[in-house]
């Protein structure tokens, strides 16, 4: 889940972290009014994704007619797949430097990891690939968090990777940088954010900080305890979700672990290894995956409906490869589920089931007396899956 | 002795009472493993499955000795399970539950570290150790047999994949351990496999890898510095495009990191040998141990 830029702002600003002053307007008019207050602004798409300058989603307005046609042409634009719900007016800042401040997980120091570059702004991503070494990194202890010292070392590390502006010294930089980053971490750590970012950490000309721009993602296992940013993010249409695919979010209403790939053989499976190996066999035999979906460990014959149901809401499926691996899930269960599916969805398109586990052969053997061809292997059942759906191309 | 589960093991489940805990506490006891006590705050001094339940692990490790955990509890208050147990004295924890907050598994993980208590999973199937009749998580127990193969593996039903492959073809396992499919995971691949290259009884490793993360990676530094047993790896999720979390959380391609081309070119340069198929794992490892077993006859 990830918040706008807006919703964001207003975590950092009441963490303590400088933001600029500014509004939300949702149509020319309240634009307009937000530039009378504020002076001239920077009027900013709200959708969560990176780049939106390059997309036209930025534009500077120095007076509040500008703000009104910025506006204008703003909402409603698509940015990437997303309809802009809202913008943003916010004051313009002075701009000494850009810096970048970042709080992610680094998965391989199974941790947070705190990143300072005095290389910030709008090429971030590429200092990170060609010259990682701008980047200066701080590991705080996971129940302690970063400690003054640590945010000192890290800002004198990215001093010397990258100098300073004349506009603030690294010792200024330092002092300022020891509370912000505490706050960062706190605010990362009271909202389950996956990634926290500032960037760009702008460096006025009389050497403040202020945040221009913020990226707060929330793991999605800890919104059980997140439901204040669940309603958030539910705001304004639902836009930091609703670029997602259709089919994803259907999905995801349904409670269903689904991600729509493109192709036309509809894959469903049980474990997320297992799936993805489908996927890879499917592909091997020529064919193209439509979807990964995983319905976990228990797959009782109505959960078998249901993804059945998910697969063929998308009209580019040709036909189905069904692979279980029955552990704890019971072969007739999924077998019964398979066929009270067919019947009651009209399936019309090719099904191959590949299953094996526990009362595979009583599973086997109710579908054979449906009509369901079981297929030995997962191999073979891609083969299979991947001919049947091929000669379904042939007859048209 | 095995690596990490035996007849020595004295296991607790925590969340023993509820549904998931009490269908796989059965089926563990069925496997044989020595299961001595549930933990469930406001049960204890009640009895479930034949065995004394406990408010507290800290009351079952003193009441019954026990050494390993089984969790089994809700995510909300998974990490603080992993946590007592490991502040109970227990030596390995293994964390069955899936959809632990990152943050949590963060700190319960690093906790543990500290302590040197182990740390399997979370979200995954655990471990079974078939010659010690040792099984702690939910691997089927029908799958596995006895032999010299070790697994470890991101996934739980690719892992019984391999398990059932590996069977019927007459190669049972000396122990198969699921790490799991978070970002962050308790063991590495790398511990598992330095695990397996001081255990007597394996003499042929399979890793079952996924994309995402860069734990193959690690795991093939290792086995580079002249590993002394043959691997066979596996990487699932090659066709898995970047940016998708293609259901473990773990599993994703971002940025340069975590692509399926970089693992196996790892393993490959480290001397594993890379199957495409569960089927090639099967052909692989039966390969590497006909040579021996002709050898030692």
């Amino acid at each position: 889940m990830k918040l706008l830029e807006y919703q964001a702002k207003a975590q950092l600003q009441a963490s303590g972290i400088p933001v600029p002053d500014g509004r939300v307007a949702r149509s020319a008019a309240e634009a307009r009014a937000a530039a009378e207050t504020l002076g001239p602004v920077a009027v900013k798409a709200q959708v969560p994704i990176g780049g939106r300058g390059k997309a036209g989603g930025i534009k500077l307005a120095r007076t509040p007619d500008e703000a009104a046609a910025a506006a204008e042409a703003i909402l409603g634009m698509e940015l990437r797949g997303y309809r802009v719900p809202a913008v943003w007016c916010e004051q313009l800042l002075p701009i000494a430097a850009e810096l970048y401040c970042g709080i992610t997980v680094d998965r391989d120091r199974r941790g947070l990891v705190v990143m300072l570059s005095l290389a910030g702004g709008m090429e971030i991503e590429e200092v990170a690939a060609q010259a990682p070494e701008r980047i200066a990194k701080l590991w705080p202890d996971p129940f302690a968090g970063p400690q003054p010292y640590e945010i000192r070392q890290l800002v004198f590390a990215a001093c010397r990777a990258v100098p300073p502006p004349a506009a603030i010294t690294p010792a200024r930089l330092a002092a300022q940088m020891v509370p912000l980053v505490r706050a960062l971490h706190r605010l990362a750590d009271r909202l389950d954010a996956s990634l926290c970012e500032i960037n760009p950490l702008v460096v006025t000309p009389d050497g403040r900080l202020v945040a221009g721009d913020a990226k707060l993602e929330v793991d999605p296992n800890a919104e059980f305890r997140q439901q204040d940013l669940v309603a958030l993010a539910a705001e304004d249409g639902g836009a930091a979700t609703s670029g997602d695919d259709p089919l994803e979010v259907v999905a995801r209403e349904r409670g269903l672990t689904y991600v729509h790939l493109g192709g036309e053989v509809g894959v469903i499976g049980n474990g997320a290894g297992l799936v993805m190996n489908t996927l890879d066999l499917v592909q091997r035999s020529g064919g193209a995956a439509a979807n990964f979906l995983d319905i976990g460990g228990g797959a009782k014959a109505e959960v078998v409906t249901r993804a059945l149901e998910m697969v063929l809401l998308d009209p580019n499926v040709r036909g189905i490869f069904l692979n279980i691996f029955g552990g704890i899930t019971r072969g007739d269960e999924v077998a019964r589920g398979v066929i009270e599916a067919r019947d009651a969805l009209g399936l019309d398109k090719p099904l191959v089931v590949r299953m094996t586990g526990t009362r595979e052969v009583e599973g086997r053997r109710l579908l054979e007396a449906a009509g369901i061809a079981p297929a030995a292997s997962a191999p073979e059942a891609a083969r299979l899956i991947v001919e049947l759906t091929r000669d379904g191309r042939s007859r048209r | 002795m095995s690596i990490l589960v035996d007849r020595d093991t004295r296991l607790l489940v925590q969340g023993m009472t509820g549904g998931e805990g009490t269908f796989h506490t059965e089926q563990m006891i069925a496997y044989g493993t020595t299961v001595v006590a549930g933990v469930s705050p406001g049960k204890g001094g009640t009895t479930h499955l034949g065995r004394p339940v406990f408010d507290t692990v800290q009351d079952a490790v003193a009441a019954t000795g026990a050494n390993t955990a089984a969790v089994f509890v809700p995510p909300p208050a998974a990490a603080d399970a992993i946590m007592e147990a490991a502040a109970a004295g227990v030596g390995l924890v293994v964390a069955i539950t899936e959809g632990v907050p990152i943050l949590d598994t963060i700190r319960a993980r690093a906790f543990l570290e500290r302590r040197g208590v182990r740390l399997i999973g979370p979200n995954c199937p655990g471990l079974v150790s078939p010659r010690h009749q040792a099984k702690v998580g939910i691997i089927p127990n029908h799958i596995s047999s006895p032999g010299p193969v070790g697994i470890v593996s991101r996934s739980g039903t690719l892992t019984y994949e391999i398990i059932q492959g590996l069977g019927r073809a007459g190669l049972g396992q000396s122990s198969s351990v699921g790490i799991g499919g978070d970002p962050v995971p308790g063991l590495s691949f790398a511990e598992v496999v330095s695990l397996f290259a001081a255990d007597p009884e394996t003499e042929c490793v399979v890793l079952a890898g996924e994309i995402g993360g860069s734990d193959e990676e690690r795991a093939a530094e290792l086995i580079g510095q002249g590993y002394p047993k043959p691997v066979v790896a596996f990487i699932s999720g090659r066709t898995a495009p970047p940016g998708k979390r293609m259901g473990h959380a773990g599993a994703i391609i971002s940025g340069t990191t975590g692509t399926p081309a970089s693992k196996v070119s790892a393993l490959t340069a480290a001397g594993a040998v890379v199957a495409d198929t569960i089927e090639e794992i099967v052909e692989l490892v039966s390969a590497r141990l006909r040579p021996r077993a002709v050898s030692g006859a």
